[in-house]
């Protein structure tokens, strides 16, 4: 009988559930975007198997990022505490409207002595012709390209299709991760979230 | 329920995407000329808010029951650049309604936050000083409701004194000049 029930929510209420909850959002609708956001549709919310946990120390990497310098973990290693944003594709609805909201609040990420970094499996030049939509940004965003997806891979977000999860990793100033959300792929991260973790590591 | 039913269904759930696009196509921005679809937001907390609304009481309430003749309704988001950049430019033209004494009450300035919580709209009234009121639409509805529209975007509303209302403006994009375009709302409206 249980598993008949599993049948019916796997099979008739699960898709009725997951398109009507995509019904009413409207991602990557800013104006500057124009219409070179590809809709890639509702995805497997999460298409990945977590390899961190809290209390895990972050995985050491380094990566090029859009300005031309090469970024690593190591380098804010007792001096900042970090975020890590990972996002699954440039063009794409949500992730066009995720990095453009954090730009605009540096000042909170200074009060809690936190850098973001945001990172794609994306290559440096398609990074490069999408930030340049969303204005300056104040944080370094870093290209997973190649080898393709393999810090993403490390911290256990690399999807099947090569794109990466849509995933926070709030990173303390000794390297430990004190959180991490892989969100559901379709759908932005709450903002106040990610600011009461923030709010959780101090100063 | 009988296997027929089950197979009924599940067809029919499968198909669900199919029919989807469609009926969020059929939403259509305001018209001008037309009305504005129903759109209820919760009265603000706060006093000034209240004040400059002409409001009263708790609940919510609908655009034209703002106390004025023209309301202008921004949909933006907190996580759109253009509305970032068009911010100071919306705040510019609404001390110009405030500075005139002919204007001031007349015309009245509401934003709303398209999949913006309350915490995100209040980070968009924070960072960009914003001196008119914001509303969350946390969930999209009214973003859907006006056609999800690009943001931001523009609706210029007449309100009438027998309480009607007639949209005179819906438009996508920033308006360039905040003085040119009061003028525009002036001579739309008719005000």
């Amino acid at each position: 009988m249980l598993k008949r029930k599993r049948i019916y929510f796997g099979v008739i209420i699960g898709p009725i559930v997951a398109v009507l909850s995509l019904l009413s959002m409207a991602y990557g609708v800013s104006d500057v975007f124009k219409d070179n956001i590809y809709d890639v549709g509702a995805l497997k919310p999460r298409d990945s198997v977590p390899k961190l946990e809290v209390g895990d120390k972050a995985p050491e990497f380094t990566l090029p990022s859009v300005s031309g310098e090469r970024v690593s973990l190591s380098q804010y290693l007792n001096k900042k505490n970090v975020v890590i944003s990972f996002v699954p594709a440039a063009w794409t609805p949500v992730c066009s409207d995720q990095w453009p909201g954090y730009n605009i609040i540096k000042n909170i990420f200074d009060k809690y002595d936190a850098l973001l970094i945001g990172i794609t499996v994306d290559n440096i030049p398609t990074l490069h012709a999408w930030t340049n939509q969303m204005g300056d940004l104040w944080f370094p965003v870093l290209s997973d390209f190649w080898p393709h997806g393999a810090v993403a891979d490390k911290f256990g977000v690399l999807r099947s299709d090569g794109t990466s999860e849509r995933a926070l990793f709030v990173i303390d100033k000794r390297g430990v991760i004190q959180y991490i959300n892989i969100h559901d792929i379709n759908k932005r991260p709450p903002l106040e979230d990610l600011v009461k973790e923030l709010q959780k590591l101090g100063k | 329920m009988t296997k027929k039913c089950l197979l009924l269904l599940a067809a029919m759930a499968m198909c669900l995407p199919l029919f989807a696009s469609p009926i969020l196509a059929s939403i259509a921005p305001p018209e001008e000329g037309g009305v504005l679809p129903m759109i209820n937001l919760q009265v603000p907390q706060s006093d000034a808010a209240r004040n400059y609304l002409g409001l009263s009481g708790e609940g919510f309430f609908t655009i034209p029951q703002i106390k004025a003749k023209v309301v202008i309704v921004e949909i933006f988001s907190m996580y759109c650049p253009h509305c970032q950049w068009e911010a100071p430019k919306v705040n510019e033209l609404y001390w110009a309604v405030e500075k005139d004494s002919d204007l001031k009450g007349q015309i009245k300035i509401i934003g709303i936050g398209a999949g913006n919580s309350s915490y995100e709209v209040g980070i968009f009234r924070d960072n960009y000083q914003i001196p008119f009121p914001l509303f969350p639409d946390e969930d999209f509805i009214i973003h859907e409701a006006v056609g999800q529209v690009r943001t931001p975007y523009f609706i210029g509303v007449k309100i009438n004194a027998d309480g009607s209302h007639a949209v005179f403006y819906s438009k996508e994009g920033g308006f360039q000049e905040p003085l040119q375009f009061l003028k525009l709302i002036l001579n739309l409206s008719g005000l």
